[in-house]
């Protein structure tokens, strides 16, 4: 990659016995809406805080925008983070919240105003900038935290768990308030995420972690049609693995397998019992009992409205798929 | 139900509303050095009005606030950052060093003073370390001076600062922090933009706990203070035993009881609204 904004190189970090991070490489382009992704525990929230300068790696060096950070204290860093529990000085009003890294820089009273009233906006909070954090719903506070940490216009916006707070329908909603958002001023977003349709919904590029260390990077569609490892490929979204040599297994997404009543002509086959439907209205997901290959999941998608072709509980059907239905894995 | 709310008031009645009024009707009265107690009941204001003319009274009144006052301060320069170490040490030494600042209580409070005493004497532990190291060939004597009462002050009534400001930054969310050095605050301006005003609750509690007892004082004063240390509490003493004048010293214990109302009120309403906040 040329000219990255981030680059890590071989950070690890360890408390007592437990290594948190664990030697970690990972560039991360200008621009890009990069997202760390892996379950609790697995060292993103770590690493990203080491790139806030919030905890010092045992080992390894964080580039940003090809400058060492060794020992460069937070708030001397050209970086700027959303906290997962967003934060909020409780003393003060939102406006005085949006403004404080303004005021730390010394900037004139008028630029603190003007900027701060330009942050509000661009999080639609213009109207509130009277208010104490306490006064404000959940959804208020996030989009606080997130203009305090626009604010500054930093090279680099670090977002912790960002959405983990708000109820679901907001989720949504503001998921793709962050992508515009990020579009729009042309920053670049490291978003910490345990969640992978969230994940793979916002982000150019995701780096899937699990104990410490980087299992894979790549676009959402690479890591989804085609995972590196048994785990990437369980991880993101569903997949039905299964070993087909010693050492050698398939990953095969639900809805690569064609379900049908009568014995497809496809280069692979097998039969079994529907052992359960799960009718999620855009699709229907079955759980079928094969004997050679185990329970498999099957999702097709409800394109009709009528209920024709539908399998019950306890039907025989065939299962069918090709050579580059799945993706082939080694490890 | 009805018997446990009673049992405070019971208590207040008996042992405070009665006797403040017993001393209010003593105050009210003269003195009457003939009769047992010496007292002649009447409705005069003499005894106050004495307290605001007489030069010595007024003398007293503001050096109690003075010296409560520089204690106070002495107590929160001391405790705000023994308060905070605590509040950031690990969290299984703690209670450890808790018990290390509740430690003196363990001992008789007028024990504890006389030690002082022992230290500060003219011969006393400090003065002896000093002409043996060569520090000092002659030093002064503390003891007797108002120094003294501010060391005493200061030491006896350190736990009462320490303890809210300690509940409070313990209390202190970290991520506050990480926020502020995130946006480009040195640990300075960290503290003073955000540790500070968050633990305003804390240090008026604390100052309070210490400024109220600490005007009123009459043992420290009394023993390390010597006869040039003029403090109200023992103005009131002198008047009740030393002259047995007992309407005016009641007048002197009410007219402080008036001077720290304000104090105490502003206390509870501090209380009452960190009690509001944690809701």
């Amino acid at each position: 990659m040329t000219d990255p904004i981030v680059r890590i190189e071989g950070v690890a970090k360890r408390y007592g016995a437990v290594t948190a991070v664990d030697g970690v490489d990972l560039e991360i382009a200008r621009g890009e809406l990069f997202a760390l992704l892996g379950g609790s525990g697995c060292g993103k929230t770590t690493l990203l805080r080491a790139i806030a300068g919030l905890e010092t790696p045992d080992s390894g060096r964080i580039l940003i925008d090809g400058q060492d950070m060794t020992g460069v204290p937070a708030h001397k860093r050209p970086v700027n983070m959303m906290f997962q529990s967003y934060a909020l000085f409780p003393h003060m009003d939102v406006a005085a919240n949006v403004g404080y890294g303004l005021r730390r820089e010394g900037r004139p009273k008028p630029e603190v105003a003007r900027r701060v009233a330009e942050a509000l906006a661009l999080v639609k909070l213009e109207a509130l900038g009277d208010r104490k954090p306490s006064q404000l719903s959940g959804g208020q506070r996030q989009r606080v935290a997130l203009a305090r940490a626009l604010v500054k216009q930093p090279k680099l916006l670090l977002l912790d768990e960002p959405l983990a707070a708000l109820d679901r329908k907001l989720r949504e909603g503001t998921r793709f308030e962050l992508v515009r958002l990020q579009e729009q001023l042309g920053l670049t977003f490291v978003v910490v995420t345990h969640d992978q349709e969230e994940a793979m919904s916002m982000a150019t590029r995701l780096a899937v972690m699990n104990a410490g260390r980087i299992v894979q990077t790549g676009t959402p569609h690479e890591l989804y049609e085609h995972p590196a490892t048994r785990f990437v490929a369980d991880f993101i979204g569903v997949a039905n693995i299964f070993e087909t040599a010693p050492g050698r297994w398939l990953a095969l997404r639900p809805e690569k397998i064609a379900l049908s009543a009568e014995r497809p002509h496809t280069a692979h086959t097998a039969t079994g019992k529907v052992a359960d439907v799960a009718y999620e209205g855009d699709r229907s997901l079955y759980r079928v009992a094969t004997h050679s290959h185990g329970t498999m999941l099957v999702s097709t998608a409800n394109v009709h409205r009528t209920r024709d072709g539908a399998f019950r509980r306890g039907d025989t059907v065939w299962l069918g798929w090709s050579d580059t239905s799945g993706q082939v894995l080694d490890a | 139900m009805k018997a446990v709310i009673a049992a405070p008031y019971t208590w207040l009645v008996v042992f405070f509303l009665l006797p403040f009024a017993l001393v209010l009707t003593i105050a009210l009265g003269t003195n009457d050095p003939d009769s047992a107690p010496p007292v002649a009941l009447g409705f005069g204001f003499e005894n106050f009005a004495r307290l605001f003319t007489d030069k010595l009274y007024l003398t007293a009144w503001l050096s109690s606030i003075r010296i409560a006052a520089v204690s106070t301060l002495g107590c929160l320069l001391l405790g705000y950052p023994m308060a905070y170490a605590i509040a950031r040490a690990a969290p299984a030494r703690r209670p450890t060093l808790l018990m290390l600042v509740m430690l003196p209580f363990w001992t008789s409070f007028l024990i504890r003073v006389y030690a002082w005493m022992g230290l500060l004497a003219e011969n006393g532990i400090l003065n002896q370390f000093l002409r043996w190291s060569g520090l000092s060939a002659h030093p002064g004597t503390i003891l007797g001076t108002e120094w003294a009462v501010h060391l005493g002050i200061v030491y006896a009534y350190l736990p009462f600062m320490v303890l809210p400001l300690y509940v409070l930054l313990e209390k202190l969310d970290t991520s506050l922090l990480e926020a502020a050095a995130d946006l480009g605050a040195r640990p300075v301006a960290a503290f003073l933009t955000v540790t500070l005003p968050l633990s305003l609750p804390g240090i008026i509690a604390g100052c309070l706990m210490v400024f109220i007892p600490a005007v009123g004082e009459f043992v420290i004063p009394d023993l390390l203070g010597g006869t040039r240390t003029l403090m109200i509490g023992k103005v009131l003493w002198d008047e009740f035993f030393t002259n047995a004048d007992w309407p005016l010293a009641s007048a002197v214990a009410i007219c402080l009881l008036v001077l720290l109302v304000g104090p105490i009120a502003l206390f509870q309403r501090q209380q009452a609204k960190g009690l509001e906040r944690t809701r």
